[in-house]
């Protein structure tokens, strides 16, 4: 079932047009990261590190640059040392020293895959040789993968004298942990004490990789003079430059960034891996560089999210009402601070109206790959938690597990644990419509289950720059610096002739570059169609007032007695009916003649992001000789405040339960005692494919967010949350079984059934 | 890195026992990927796709020669095989994506080395011969034994295998293949299984093969399998001691795609599921 | 060693390249062809967004050397629409938003239209399990397997 959307008050948000950039990508001429070439480019490789943890006591290239064809070796040498501070990059705080050492490895390299020279030479093959010839002289030391082992005293300590932050008095002894965070509301304890059910449960899960079918790639070239341009797959490219100046030390106005079409990000693409790499390269060899991660590259040295242990405490009263809820979240940060338990702290118990609320957050350091934002980093983990001890308490109480949410539901005016009071929010309503939906009431087969669970995550805005013009017969060209990965053009050129009442093939959007337009935030936090949207708008309104300048001009009326309605500028008041009414293309064609071009310019900080909640209902199916799980039937229902075009609504609603039923059942990151990760490829990192998934229904819920435009939320996020839960909620009823670790495969879930049944017999 | 594509096996078992680390170029799927992840850098690659025996299927005395670098969409598409090796067919057809069908090899996944292997097995309990062509002549090799460890072959210096011979089969007889994977599609076997069966006309079982993958350092034929099922009517009785047989064949290793306490349970599982596939096969020819 | 002369068709077109033993079908497309259509996103046969068709069989391109391609007939992504016309399969590609990010579409357009020829009507299940070796991460496949249907049932009316 799709559920159609349409608003009779808009023309054209809410219907659903082809996407301006569909042709280029169904006929491969779409040019994403790889498919850049520029003559006379290099190939860039990188030299990772074959061990987990160790000090690097010397590297040796000259062999390496005597070879014939290697025109550029870069090392830890070529790059200046990078303070500790966390200092702004547009709306992130950055710690530079922890970037620069991703990128390269400097006193130690800290997880296997780690970065430790690169090199440029005219071939892929001599590339490679090049590699070999590199001498490295490794002090390997002990390493630690797990996060609990990692937070025991004595670990070996990844980051040399760490002191975890957010702890007072400061602890005098290194450790793993970076920071402590902790969200309070009420008096938890007291909140307990009038319990009259309470459950505790420890949950673990696996990293999950965003798993992008596009490998990282970028083309760098730097001129003579120091100017540089830099193409990319980057889910934003003024970020990208801001981390490659600094590490660089150039001024930011040198370097102009491109994104190129990007073949999905998930929050993966958000951080800078080799593109410092191939500018230095590119520097170094005065030749363009070219640099394309293989597929294993991308598993062992670009992020994944966090694994991490959850300890949740829920307390109720015989009706359901929660009266306290209790969590220690500890994630995995990977070698570096900074793994999402703030976020994830912040969105444990949000899909909930409660008064008593503790939250304890541990950032923790290990071997492995720094983490990266992965779709609503570090919400899925700790709501999968919740969520599953919310289900338990349910079928303890006897009660509906929608009904006990409905009960429990976070709505407008409810106070966060993390602070805000939220508005107009669409829990209730989701609830109801999974309540409601033909899949809830539908019978099950034989050895399935069904479960559900909420999700939350709270969007952001930030800052965003758009261009629209006006061109000289009419149509308009969107120019916006939030790249594109599913959809964004269509939804803001439907924005833009909304707006400006013109047809939607009349505007083109395009992704400008870093030196065509103003700072643009990055694509992520659910913000693009929301920020560059409002922005959009902004611009568009602009237009019509210049517009309606240029009318009033002509007419010789003052600019405030000309009106703008159904797509046309009419003289009004005393004047009306005096003059022609002008279209924007009437105006657009003597714009040159009455004060020249019409630009619609918006430089904003987007306020106002709301949050999107979202239901999901799955049912899964129990091999019980095999203990295999399948998905059969799936339902994501969730508040979009406003669907600009409803199947990439749809869309992300889709893909995000598809990313979830993978963290659910098969997807995780595998390490041997060795340290090193054995599952680095598709084969084995199991990703969902088209026969393990059902067809996904979605229900859009429309409650609009009031500080928007359109009412439009941030809507790719939260679809990511919910699946866990309901899979495991479900994977419980048709197995009998509750499962606490992701992700559940069979031979976990076989052992759990059989370790049931001979707890029954015993 | 050579590249040379010979009109003639014996050329191809020439050339290769010549270089001191050649590779065989089938199919490619899993030449390709040791290539490219640098597990492999042959100083040449010899395609045998130009010898015409590699790659037909040809009716022989009553069964099936099939070429070992046939591809497994080829397999599926002859008109004949499989309604007569239905097991081997889907066995070849559950190696890697459609895409992935289009190239791999029978001989490839064989010589390939791996225990988790999906043809093999299914070839196992079919009876296959190999033929091997050498520089020393041809000779015939029952599939059972070519593989003796992990990426370990008893094929010598300059031995390639130029084809499948599977054995005439009577009435009553068939056999099937299945897996055990986490996904639907596109994994390697986590337990494979294949039996192979033909009953009388009364229904007893008259000769049985089975053959398990992925639990242990090679694919096994499973001699007390055979005894479970003949002389039954495969029945459940006979059902359960297939299963005992199978779990008692296993030797498996814990590795990141399943824990030896789940291999072995499924390897009982997968005898009964794929005896009663043979079983219901066979009953209706 | 020298590099190896290769002569192919490639959607029609005859071509020629030089190549070396071990780059791939695909380095060969990307690199000394231009047609970057076909796309790398694991070089293992486990992704299939470098999909092609080589004599009408449909193949990894990363899992075949450039050099294997000597008189073969190739089919890509960029030889899939005729003229200015969209085949259908990309029309309903586009109408039903069956891309999102759109690196595994020219892959998945290639093996779908591979099913069709082979299949025209094929069931959802027959179509998942054909496109099992597409690996989509943005959508969840649901729009791909209903653009598919949709394009095989027009494609069955035109037929």
């Amino acid at each position: 079932m799709q559920e159609r959307v349409k608003s009779p008050k808009f023309d054209i948000i809410g219907t659903r047009p082809i996407r301006p950039d569909g042709a280029d990508k169904v006929t491969g001429r779409a040019k994403f990261g790889a498919d850049h070439k520029i003559a006379g480019q290099l190939v860039g490789k990188v030299l990772r590190s074959p061990h987990p943890h160790a000090r690097i006591k010397s590297i040796n290239i000259a062999k390496a640059l005597a070879l014939a064809g290697v025109k550029a070796v870069v090392t830890r040498e070529d790059f200046k040392e990078q303070s500790p501070e966390f200092i702004p990059a547009g709306e992130m705080l950055v710690n530079y020293r922890d970037v620069l050492r991703n990128v390269l490895a400097r006193e130690k390299v800290l997880y296997e895959g780690h970065a430790v020279a690169a090199v440029a030479a005219t071939s892929e093959t001599i590339a490679r040789q090049a590699l070999k010839l590199i001498e490295v002289a490794y002090e390997v030391l002990p390493h630690v993968i797990n996060e609990v082992e990692a937070m025991k005293p004595g670990a070996p300590i990844v980051e040399d004298g760490m002191i975890t932050a957010g702890v007072t008095p400061p602890p005098t002894t290194p450790s793993n942990v970076a920071k402590r965070v902790e969200f309070t509301l009420g008096d938890v304890a007291k909140g307990f004490k009038d319990a009259d059910v309470i459950i505790e449960r420890e949950f673990n899960t696996k990293p999950v990789h965003q798993g992008y079918i596009e490998p990282h790639a970028c083309v760098a070239s730097v001129s003579e003079d120091g100017t540089a341009e830099l193409w990319t797959t980057t889910q934003g490219h003024w970020i990208a430059r801001a981390h490659c100046a600094k590490l660089l030390g150039w001024d930011i106005t040198k370097l102009r960034v491109t994104s190129s079409e990007i073949g999905g990000g998930f929050g993966g693409k958000t951080v800078v891996y080799m593109e410092p790499l191939a500018l230095a390269l590119s520097q170094k060899s005065h030749r363009p560089v070219k640099m394309v991660m293989s597929r294993e590259e991308v598993f062992r040295a670009s992020g994944p999210t966090s694994g991490a242990n959850i300890w949740v405490k829920i307390g109720a009263k015989k009706d359901g009402r929660i009266v306290a809820g209790e969590a220690i979240l500890k994630y995995q940060a990977g070698c570096f601070q900074g793994s999402p338990v703030q976020p994830g702290c912040m969105c444990a118990f949000a899909p909930y109206d409660l008064e008593n609320v503790k939250v304890v957050g541990y950032d923790v350091l290990s071997n492995r790959p720094k983490v990266a934002a992965y779709r609503a980093p570090g919400g899925p983990i700790s709501e999968y938690a919740v969520e599953s001890v919310v289900d338990e308490l349910a079928a303890t109480l006897k009660i509906d597990p929608i009904e006990l949410r409905l009960k429990n539901a976070a709505k407008e005016g409810t106070k966060a644990a993390y602070g805000p009071k939220f508005g107009p929010v669409g829990l209730v309503e989701c609830l109801e419509a999974a309540k409601n939906s033909p899949h809830w009431k539908a019978p099950l087969g034989k050895n399935q289950g069904r479960g559900m669970a909420s999700g939350f995550w709270f969007n952001i805005g930030g800052e965003t720059t758009v261009s629209l013009q006006l061109n000289e017969d009419g149509t308009l060209t969107l120019m916006v610096g939030t790249p594109d990965i599913g959809g964004l053009r269509a939804s803001l050129a439907m924005m833009a002739a909304e707006e400006l009442k013109v047809p939607y093939a009349k505007v083109r959007p395009i992704i400008a570059d870093t030196s065509s337009l103003g700072y643009n935030f990055l694509t992520g936090g659910s913000r693009a169609t929301f920020s560059s949207g409002m922005a959009t708008v902004e611009a568009a309104r602009s237009i019509i007032k210049q517009a309606s300048g240029r009318a009033a001009k002509l007419w010789e009326i003052p600019e405030d007695a000309v009106s703008f309605e159904n797509g046309e500028f009419r003289p009004a008041g005393d004047n009306a009916g005096k003059h022609k009414p002008m279209t924007l293309a009437d105006i657009a064609k003597v714009a040159g003649k009455t004060g020249g071009s019409i630009v619609g310019y918006a430089a904003i900080s987007a306020q106002g992001a709301a949050p999107s909640f979202g239901v999901h209902i799955a049912d899964t199916e129990v091999d019980p000789e095999t203990g295999k799980l399948t998905v059969t039937r799936y339902t994501a229902i969730q508040d979009a405040g406003k669907a600009i075009h409803p199947s990439y609504v749809e869309g992300q609603f889709q893909g995000g339960a598809a990313q979830g039923i993978g963290w659910a059942l098969s997807e995780e990151y595998i390490y041997g005692a060795d340290g090193k990760l054995q599952n680095a490829g598709f084969l084995d990192y199991r990703i969902p494919v088209a026969s393990d998934l059902p067809m996904l229904d979605t229900i859009i819920i429309e409650v609009p967010n009031p500080r928007h435009p359109y009412g439009v939320r941030g809507i790719g996020e939260t679809p990511i949350i919910p699946p866990m839960a309901a899979i495991a909620a479900a994977a419980c009823k048709a197995t009998g079984v509750r499962m606490f670790e992701l992700p559940m495969s069979p031979p976990k879930v076989l052992k759990a059934m059989k370790d049931a049944k001979a707890g029954k017999k015993a | 890195m050579q590249y040379e594509s010979p009109d003639t096996l014996e050329a191809a078992a020439k050339l290769l026992a010549s270089a001191t680390d050649a590779r065989i170029l089938a199919g490619g799927t899993d030449l390709l990927v040791q290539m490219r992840a640098e597990v492999l850098s042959p100083s040449l690659v010899i395609d045998i796709k130009k010898v015409t025996e590699t790659r037909t299927i040809k009716e022989e005395n009553g069964g099936f020669r099939i070429g070992a670098a046939v591809t497994g969409a080829e397999l599926k598409e002859h008109p004949k095989l499989r309604s007569v090796w239905p097991g081997l067919v889907e066995a070849a057809n559950l190696i890697g994506s459609t895409q992935v069908q289009g190239r791999c090899t029978m001989g490839g996944n064989l010589c390939n080395g791996s225990p988790a292997a999906d043809s093999v097995p299914a070839l196992i309990a079919a009876g296959a011969v190999a033929t091997v062509v050498g520089p020393n002549g041809r000779r015939d090799i029952k599939v059972e034994d070519v593989m003796l460890a992990p990426r370990k072959l008893a094929l010598t210096k300059g031995e390639i295998i130029a084809s499948f011979f599977l054995p005439a089969r009577g009435a009553h007889a068939s056999d099937a293949y299945l897996r055990f994977i986490p996904r639907t599609e596109m994994d390697i076997a986590v337990v494979g299984c294949a039996v192979s069966l033909a009953l009388d006309a009364s229904g007893t079982c008259t000769a049985a093969r089975m053959s398990l993958g992925a639990v242990a350092a090679r694919p096994l034929l499973v001699a007390d399998a055979a005894k479970a099922l003949i002389g039954s009517k495969i029945d459940d009785a006979a059902l359960t001691k297939l299963e005992a047989a199978a779990r008692a064949a296993c030797t498996p290793i814990d590795d990141k795609r399943g824990t030896k306490e789940f291999r072995i349970d499924v390897a009982g599982v997968l005898a009964k599921r794929t005896a009663l596939i043979a079983l219901e096969r066979a009953r209706k020819k | 060693m020298a590099k190896h002369h290769v002569s192919a068709t490639v959607n029609n077109d005859p071509v020629e390249f030089l190549c070396e033993t071990d780059q791939t079908l695909l380095d060969c497309l990307r690199d000394e062809l231009n047609l970057t259509g076909a796309k790398e996103g694991c070089s293992s046969g486990d992704c299939g967004a470098c999909s092609v068709t080589i004599n009408g069989r449909l193949v990894c391109s990363c899992l075949v050397l450039g050099v294997e391609a000597n008189g073969m007939k190739i089919e890509t992504i960029e030889g899939m629409a005729q003229g200015d016309k969209l085949h259908p399969l990309q029309q309903k590609f586009l109408e039903h938003a069956a891309l999102q990010c759109g690196i595994c579409t020219p892959g998945v357009l290639i093996a779908a239209k591979a099913l069709l020829a082979k299949n025209p009507n094929p069931t959802e299940t027959e179509t998942r399990y054909w496109l099992a070796g597409n690996l989509c991460r943005c959508t969840g496949y649901d729009k791909i397997i209903r653009a598919v249907m949709d394009a095989a049932s027009e494609m069955r009316k035109g037929a």
